[in-house]
């Protein structure tokens, strides 16, 4: 396994107790260049989680609190007339940071919600027709409430495509628990931690993810999981190209964190639930979870 | 709670546009033969509750209420009541059937329901082989078929598939089903009789000779083109004018109309027969009515039926169904030279007061003390030499249709002619009956057979004699030669009334004519007729033996089984179409090796996963698994990998010992 990799996991395991497979998904997330959505009740980590992420990779890092008056404005940043130099100033906004928590992204309303997305996906942001790049990794955490609580506005299952994964963290186990009643607070613990990489290593660990080979008879596996997907009645619509490449991207991440040069089937099913969970819907009329659809693609497909 | 109770009564529709259009569509083409069988009113309800689904579902509206369907359904019922007098029976159960069919159409939400009724759909195409079994509806249901099963390939399809694509994906469904449906159809244990035959299937539509004859009910025969029977004759086929088709005797005359005896003339008719005897093979239409046709004169009388004292064939039920005889006939004979002399009275009676001026003119005859044969040469010669016309259309006749016919118009058709002539010979004294059947026939030279239609529908006259018995006289002949030796059409030129298929001069129209009903003919013998018995005959006929029906059976499995197996083979080839990677083969024979020792690899399970499992399985073999796994997954997908990987994979899995 890449020593970079295997410090940056020995780290964050240290603070995010108890939830290796979580970590490394969202490591994975980050060697991929996609984002990441955590769905779950508050109050299980994700905050830390991000931030902990933030600091042993050594990226700048910002927190944007998602409220029903939140105003793109408030995202991107503004441009302030500065009396004395007689002009325009732009004063950029918390998403021009390298890691970015959007904390409860379905409270927002949909135009505050557009805006970050927008940002996610072009990698800049357009203000006053003057467009402005985003910080080299740019890796969005955004935190999501079970959708049936009040107040809140879902995210079109449009939006939900460009998040390379979504992930739910849910509660530590009894020994994880303890450990963290028992121990000092997660903040204090990130702000004793020193960065393990810098922009540098990760960039390079990022090109590396990319060189993971996938061998013909792999790719046979993913378009065989898309084909079924499509064909099959037990999904409403099936898996879209980008969904495709998305998979393959995470699973590539996921190999080279597994310590391999090429993919292999497994890689494929661990991100699977990650990356398809949220873009396979259940056919008309049926209500079935993303998780159970996705286990019944990869109990359906056999591995070529 | 409320809401959801209400949501389960009243589901939403997620069934799309495009679905629903194209199911009424086909809908639609499935019921259209039925259109014109079904009262207008009926037409109408089924037509606007389809265009009416089709724009609810393009306009994204709601259906109708549940109670508005209710209401609706009990008004269909009790249409088809008040138009039928009974909502069950062929004719009503169809009417019924249609009408809840497009109602069903009104709650047609999702899947489920248009799996319903793509299933209804299916079951209404074969409705329609109530009424007809020709080859032209077989094909026509067959196209519907065709776009149900489109349909239902729909309903299995994410998102919005291609017609096209579903038309062409139904074809070749159809297309791998059929060898599997000609092995069915020949070896299926097949049930006596047609299976379409219903109870109520019978007289309705079809038309033929009936037991009464009055002016003009033989002209109105004579415009169809319908086919009464076909025959095969041996190799030297009598001339075309002695082929008169022995029906129903008429004994009774009521000023009107000749009518057959109420009852049978049971008894051995008095018959002495020569001349070389021809054999026919004739297969006859349906008509619901009890007799058969032969040649005059039958000699005997085919299974289940019998001669009567008339020499009329008689089948024990109306013939309900096309059946297939043999029977044997003598175109020379005496008959009944010692008649009964309570028949003979019955030839003779006459009703009093009718046709006063022809009883005149018969009594003039009998004066003149002629002989019975002199009386007939002497009416056939008042045909011949006076201006009578033989013609389709005859005016009609009033009150004494006899003598109208014979004084004044002088036109008419055979029943005319045969009508006239019997009174003449009853009047003057000599026992006559009326013999109605058929006359001539078109022999089709593509199939070797003469096919006899209703237009040539013929009656004559049979006279007695003392000392000679029954003749058959034809007074039609003496008027119309060419009708008798060449048939109604060649007698007929240029009248627009005969049938247009008997007008054709054309040579290749007639070719077409006769290889269509060639065509007809071998559906009928081979697809409808298809019975029992000649299941069995062909099958023995096939193994050069008798066959039992326990070896149909083990041919129909062994066929399917092959037929099965055929298209699996086919459908196999094709998803294997690129060469098997050699590491892949090993793979299986190593997954196969494990699994023999209850380790079995799951389809979705990837070479690390597999190789965790199978060593904690067998933790003595963990070793050479795991290297053996890891080999596989790099010479499967790992960048560089060289022949000697192969090699090694090969020599492990084959050195892996597990007893």
């Amino acid at each position: 396994m890449n020593p970079d990799i295997q410090s940056v996991l020995a780290a964050i395991d240290g603070i995010v107790l108890g939830k290796p497979r979580e970590v490394r998904l969202t490591l994975a997330c980050v060697l991929a260049r996609g984002h990441l959505l955590i769905e779950d009740v508050p109050g299980v980590g994700k905050t830390t989680l991000a931030h902990a992420f933030a600091r042993v990779l050594g990226l700048a890092f910002h927190r944007i609190q998602f409220t029903s008056d939140l105003l793109p404005a408030d995202i991107i940043g503004v441009s302030v007339y500065d009396r004395e130099q007689g002009r325009f100033d732009f004063h950029p906004g918390p998403v021009f940071s390298q890691v970015v928590l959007a904390d409860e992204v379905n409270r927002a309303t949909p135009k505050a919600q557009s805006a970050l997305l927008e940002a996610m996906e072009e990698q800049q942001v357009t203000v006053d027709g003057q467009t402005r790049a985003l910080p080299a990794p740019f890796f969005v955490i955004a935190t999501q409430n079970p959708s049936n609580q009040v107040g809140t506005y879902p995210l079109p299952e449009s939006q939900l495509d460009r998040f390379l994964m979504r992930i739910h963290l849910g509660y530590p186990d009894a020994k994880a628990e303890r450990a963290l009643l028992g121990g000092e607070t997660r903040r204090s613990l990130i702000e004793a931690t020193t960065p393990v990489l810098d922009t540098a290593r990760l960039l390079t660990l990022q090109t590396a993810a990319r060189a993971v080979h996938a061998a013909p008879a792999l790719l046979d596996y993913v378009q065989a999981l898309l084909t079924h997907s499509r064909q099959s009645p037990a999904f409403g619509s099936g898996l879209s190209p980008r969904a495709g490449l998305s998979l393959l991207a995470a699973a590539r991440a996921w190999a080279l964190i597994e310590g391999r040069n090429a993919v292999l089937p497994e890689d494929i099913q661990a991100v699977l639930p990650g990356v398809a969970g949220h873009r396979l819907t259940p056919p008309d009329g049926a209500v079935s979870g993303g998780d159970t659809l996705v286990r019944r693609l990869v109990d359906d497909v056999a591995v070529p | 709670m409320a809401s959801d109770k209400r949501a389960g009564r009243d589901r939403v529709v997620t069934l799309s546009p495009d679905r629903v259009t194209g199911l009424t569509a086909s809908l639609a083409l499935v019921l259209a033969p039925h259109a014109a069988r079904i009262p207008l009113w009926m037409a109408i309800l089924a037509a606007a509750a389809m265009i009416l689904r089709t724009w609810l579902a393009w306009r994204g509206q709601r259906l109708p209420r549940t109670w508005m369907l209710a209401v609706l359904t009990l008004f269909a019922a009790l249409g088809t009541w008040m138009s039928y007098g009974v909502i069950f029976g062929r004719d009503a159960a169809v009417a019924l059937l249609i009408l809840m069919l497009c109602l069903k159409l009104m709650e047609m939400r999702d899947t489920r329901d248009a799996m319903v009724l793509v299933f209804l759909a299916y079951f209404t195409v074969i409705t329609n082989f109530l009424y007809s079994q020709s080859i032209p509806m077989g094909a026509y249901l067959l196209g519907c078929v065709w776009t149900i099963t489109a349909n239902l390939l729909a309903t299995q399809r994410a998102g919005r598939p291609r017609v096209t694509g579903l038309l062409r994906e139904s074809a070749v469904l159809l297309a791998q089903a059929a060898p599997l449906m000609l092995v069915l159809f020949l070896l299926f244990p097949r049930v006596q009789g047609p299976l379409w035959a219903l109870p109520q299937a019978g007289a309705g539509g079809l038309s033929g000779l009936s037991d009464a004859m009055s002016p003009g009910s033989l002209s109105s025969l004579s415009l169809s083109d319908a086919v009464a029977f076909r025959v095969e004759l041996g190799a030297n086929p009598p001339k075309a004018d002695t082929l008169y088709w022995r029906g129903p005797v008429l004994w009774d005359f009521d000023g009107r109309t000749w009518r057959a005896p109420g009852n049978d003339l049971v008894g051995q008719a008095e018959l002495e027969i020569g001349g070389t005897p021809i054999r026919q093979t004739i297969t006859l239409e349906a008509h619901d009515m009890r007799w058969l046709f032969a040649l005059d004169v039958p000699g005997g009388a085919p299974t289940s039926s019998y001669l009567t004292l008339d020499l009329q064939l008689r089948a024990a039920r109306p013939v309900r169904e096309r059946m297939r005889y043999e029977v044997t006939s003598f175109p020379s004979y005496r008959l009944a030279r010692y008649e009964v002399p309570g028949l003979l009275e019955r030839a003779l009676h006459l009703p009093p007061s009718f046709n006063p001026r022809s009883r005149q003119l018969a009594e003039s005859w009998r004066e003149e003390g002629l002989a019975p044969e002199q009386l007939v040469q002497r009416a056939l010669a008042m045909f011949r030499e006076q201006p009578f016309v033989y013609t389709l259309t005859p005016p009609v006749a009033a009150g004494h249709a006899v003598d109208d016919f014979l004084f004044v118009t002088r036109r008419g058709f055979c029943e005319h002619y045969a009508a006239a002539f019997a009174f003449l010979m009853r009047a003057a004294g000599v026992p006559t009956r009326i013999v109605t059947g058929y006359q001539g026939g078109t022999l089709n030279p593509v199939g070797k057979y003469l096919v006899v239609r209703q237009s040539d529908a013929h009656a004559w006259a049979e006279v007695w004699v003392e000392g000679r018995g029954w003749i058959r006289v034809d007074p039609t002949a003496a008027v119309s030669p060419l009708r008798i030796e060449r048939g109604a059409a060649a007698a007929l030129p240029g009248v627009g009334a005969v049938p247009l298929l008997g007008r054709v001069d054309n040579d290749w129209i007639k070719d077409l004519r006769f290889a269509m009903d060639m065509v007809a003919n071998g559906w009928n013998q081979w697809v409808l007729d298809y019975s029992p018995e000649r299941q069995m005959n062909m099958m023995s006929r096939f193994a050069g033996g008798h066959v039992s029906w326990r070896g149909i059976s083990t041919a129909l499995v062994a066929a399917t089984g092959i037929i099965v197996a055929i298209l699996a083979l086919i459908a196999l080839r094709r998803t294997r179409s690129a060469p098997a990677d050699p590491a892949w083969l090993l793979w299986q024979a190593f997954s196969l090796k494990l699994a023999k020792h209850g380790v079995a690899r799951a389809l979705n399970e990837g070479p690390q996963a597999f190789a965790i499992r199978a060593s904690a399985a067998l933790p003595g073999h963990a070793n050479a698994i795991r290297a053996i796994a890891a080999l596989y997954a790099r010479l499967r997908y790992e960048a560089h990998s060289g022949p000697e990987d192969l090699a090694n994979l090969e020599r492990a899995i084959r050195s892996l010992r597990l007893d």
